[in-house]
């Protein structure tokens, strides 16, 4: 092969294999941007003043003081919006009964819900039950939105045949014009934000706050908290056996037909589904060990430990076949027991091999969710204490990525929950990497002095 | 060659503990006080590879605070041989001996001898330099800590004494806790001398300990063994023939894992009994 023909190989592959990096690069930022972008949203939001009263009822976060004189402004314009609507009904009352009066009726209730939705319950309301009616928009973009339904009804267009339906908007006014209620609508619109008192808020209770009502309030942290308590408990197992079973793989197995099953035996459990290791949890964990009597972290945190258990076995491995041999030498040379120097020297050397690929698997018992779906997790839960992992179940943040996103009763509203869960989990396995990287980084920093 | 009085005192201790070969003094060269006694005694010793003899039939007796010296082209077998004395075959599944080796009247390869202790007084320095990736003074101290030696004060003055005799203390002295792979090569081989000695070995095996060094670290190698010589029993495997010329007393010639001429290095060098020796010696092959 010529010289030239030689260089544009070498350039066309440096492009291939930049362009492919690139490719990557992009897709990963396509997936990473609008997690960040949204998931921030939980954190950082305008909050309304149904937030502020919400955290000081349940949690009693803020100023008293401040709240009572912001409820006080509110009021005065909530109370002319509701004298509109009392003024309405008394219309109502009056009216000659008939088609015109059903039809406003029903017109009246859906204005009754989406007032309600806004401002919280309305006078002669019945005090609800569930806390999501309790308040009215928290968020003010879900307040816009709640507002945007107000004015308008949505209507569906379909009179040509040959294509989709389109959908257009008639003000609501219209449909009330001459009554009482006409008045409402321009008013809403233009007061809303004086009800509502929007404020730039930054909830940082978003990461440390138990959920309210499933999640449509509060925060995550019994997700976080349960993530946290099936990783570390995972590593707990899986990491000193781990690493034994490293140890006995590099250093004592002989290569027979025993030594050479359990490698094989190794390599598949690393390639196993993970649901199947749910399922053997399940089975053998919770069914015929009975380790707990139902769903528990322990549980959980056992068939995590099993599912990660051959990539620590491997990484150990690697990372002790990497140590030199002449390290094994000289300290057996010195006199030392084949024990001691495994201690003393082969581990040491090791350990920033071990530790990445402790680190790497924390991070992926972490964020499995299929282990623990019969396992460890329920949907909704109470934040649980050390001592209660032997036999509760907890939920966690994979498992309600995925229950909020497709079976949560309004799934639609708690947008900026799903996101802000996903954008915490990525978060941890990045911190996890990161501090493995810098843990490396520092002792093999230390032992090349 | 005629023995003098003193070589024929010698030998009768030497028969007494088994020796099968009549012992020469080194001429020419200073002679050491109590040593010339066979410390370690090789008889119809081989070391196999699963089926390839590697060392054959050895009979040979290494003589007491000397320096001996093992050459030989490569593959011949010297480094297998220098190895089994401590038991470092033994980190080789297929690798097994038969005949005996005695150190010091024990069956080195007993079954009943523990190889652990025995390396405590049969001291190894490797081809490559080896420091543990530690503290220079953590690698010196490895050895007495791990035969017990827990007391501060006692592990400075082993440090500094096996520094000292391995003269690099001057050099090291006042960065003790910097870790020992910042040294140059030389002072990473001296540094494993002293780690050896730390452990106040009988013996001293030196497997081409300064093939890896440049020529001033190996000049300082080869003072440090003449400084050694007489209080340890030095067994050298080397490539280079002028280096075994200048540091041993006595030198084995290996050749295809046949000790072919084992003899005081003078004699050796000036006047070979076998002809392949004096082939190998005039560099007609290597």
């Amino acid at each position: 092969m010529d010289l030239g023909t030689r260089k544009i190989l070498d350039r066309s592959f440096t492009a291939v294999g930049v362009t492919s990096i690139l490719l990557m690069a992009m897709a990963l930022l396509v997936v990473i941007v609008p997690i960040f972008s949204n998931g921030i949203g939980a954190i950082f939001f305008k909050g309304t003043i149904e937030h502020r009263k919400l955290q000081y009822n349940e949690f009693r976060k803020g100023n008293p003081d401040v709240l009572q004189q912001q409820i006080t402004e509110t009021d005065s314009y909530r109370n002319n919006a509701f004298s509109i609507v009392e003024a309405f009904e008394a219309e109502m009352e009056g009216m000659e009964p008939g088609e015109k009066k059903k039809e406003y009726a029903s017109q009246y209730t859906s204005v009754r819900k989406i007032l309600a939705h806004l401002l919280g319950p309305l006078p002669g309301d019945m005090e609800p039950i569930l806390l999501r009616y309790q308040y009215g928009a928290t968020r003010w973009e879900k307040a816009e939105e709640a507002l945007h339904e107000l004015m308008f009804v949505t209507k569906w267009d379909y009179s040509d045949p040959t294509k989709m339906a389109t959908q257009y908007f008639v003000p609501r006014a219209d449909e009330f014009a001459g009554t009482a209620l006409a008045d409402l609508f321009p008013y809403m619109e233009n007061n809303l934000e004086k009800m509502l008192l929007p404020e730039q808020t930054f909830y940082w209770g978003f990461i440390t706050e138990r959920s309210l009502d499933a999640h449509i309030f509060g925060g995550i942290w019994a997700e976080i908290q349960g993530t946290f308590f099936l990783a570390v408990g995972a590593m707990l197992f899986a990491f000193p056996l781990g690493v034994i079973a490293a140890i006995y793989f590099t250093e004592y197995a002989k290569d027979n037909f025993f030594t050479s099953i359990l490698r094989s035996a190794n390599s598949t459990l690393a390639g196993v589904p993970s649901i199947v290791f749910g399922l053997f949890g399940l089975a053998f964990f919770i069914n015929t060990m009975k380790v707990s009597e139902s769903k528990s972290v322990l549980a959980g945190s056992l068939t995590l430990a099993i599912m990660i258990l051959p990539t620590i076995i491997r990484a150990a491995e690697e990372a002790i076949l990497a140590v030199p041999k002449t390290y094994k030498e000289a300290s057996l040379g010195l006199g030392s027991t084949k024990w001691r120097t495994i201690v003393t020297v082969i581990l040491p050397a090791a350990l920033p091999g071990i530790i990445t690929g402790g680190i790497i698997s924390l991070g992926r018992a972490a964020g499995e969710t299929a282990p623990i779906i019969f396992t460890a997790a329920v949907s909704v839960g109470a934040t649980i204490g050390l001592a209660d992992v032997f036999n509760s179940p907890t939920p966690a943040l994979s498992w309600n990525i995925y229950n909020l996103a497709s079976e949560h009763e309004a799934a639609n509203e708690i947008r900026h929950v799903q996101y802000g869960m996903v954008l915490a989990l990525i978060s941890i396995v990045l911190l996890l990497n990161l501090s493995a990287i810098l843990l490396r980084a520092r002792i093999s920093q230390k032992l090349k002095g | 060659m005629q023995m003098t009085a003193e070589e024929r005192e010698v030998n009768k201790v030497a028969a007494k503990s088994g020796a099968n070969r009549e012992i020469f003094l080194p001429p020419e060269r200073e002679r050491v006080k109590d040593g010339g006694k066979p410390h370690v005694s090789a008889k119809n010793f081989s070391i196999f590879y699963g089926n390839f003899e590697a060392v054959k039939k050895v009979n040979a007796d290494i003589l007491s605070k000397y320096v001996t010296a093992i050459i030989g082209p490569s593959g011949c077998g010297k480094s297998t041989f220098l190895r089994a004395i401590n038991r470092m075959n033994d980190l080789i599944p297929s690798c097994y001996t038969t005949g005996t080796l005695m150190f010091d009247g024990e069956d080195v390869y007993g079954r009943y001898t523990d190889e652990v202790q025995l390396r405590k007084k049969i001291g190894m320095v490797f081809q490559k330099p080896n420091p543990f990736p530690k503290s220079i003074f953590d690698n010196i101290a490895y050895g007495p800590r791990l035969h017990g030696v827990k007391d501060k004060k006692m592990l400075e003055e082993v440090v500094e004494k096996s520094l000292r005799k391995a003269a690099l203390w001057d050099e090291v002295k006042d960065r003790l806790d910097r870790n020992a792979l910042g040294l140059s090569g030389g002072q990473q081989q001296r540094l494993c001398v002293a780690r050896t000695l730390a452990v106040e070995p009988e013996i001293l095996l030196l497997d081409e300990p300064t093939s890896a060094l440049d020529p001033k670290a190996t000049a300082k190698i080869e003072d440090l063994i003449e400084e050694l010589r007489g209080s340890y029993t030095i067994l050298i495997v080397t490539h280079n023939m002028q280096q075994a010329s200048r540091v041993s007393d006595y030198t084995m010639f290996y050749y295809e894992g046949d000790l072919v001429e084992y003899a005081p290095t003078k004699q050796l060098f000036t006047n070979p009994r076998d002809q392949v020796t004096e082939d190998y010696i005039t560099g007609r092959f290597s």
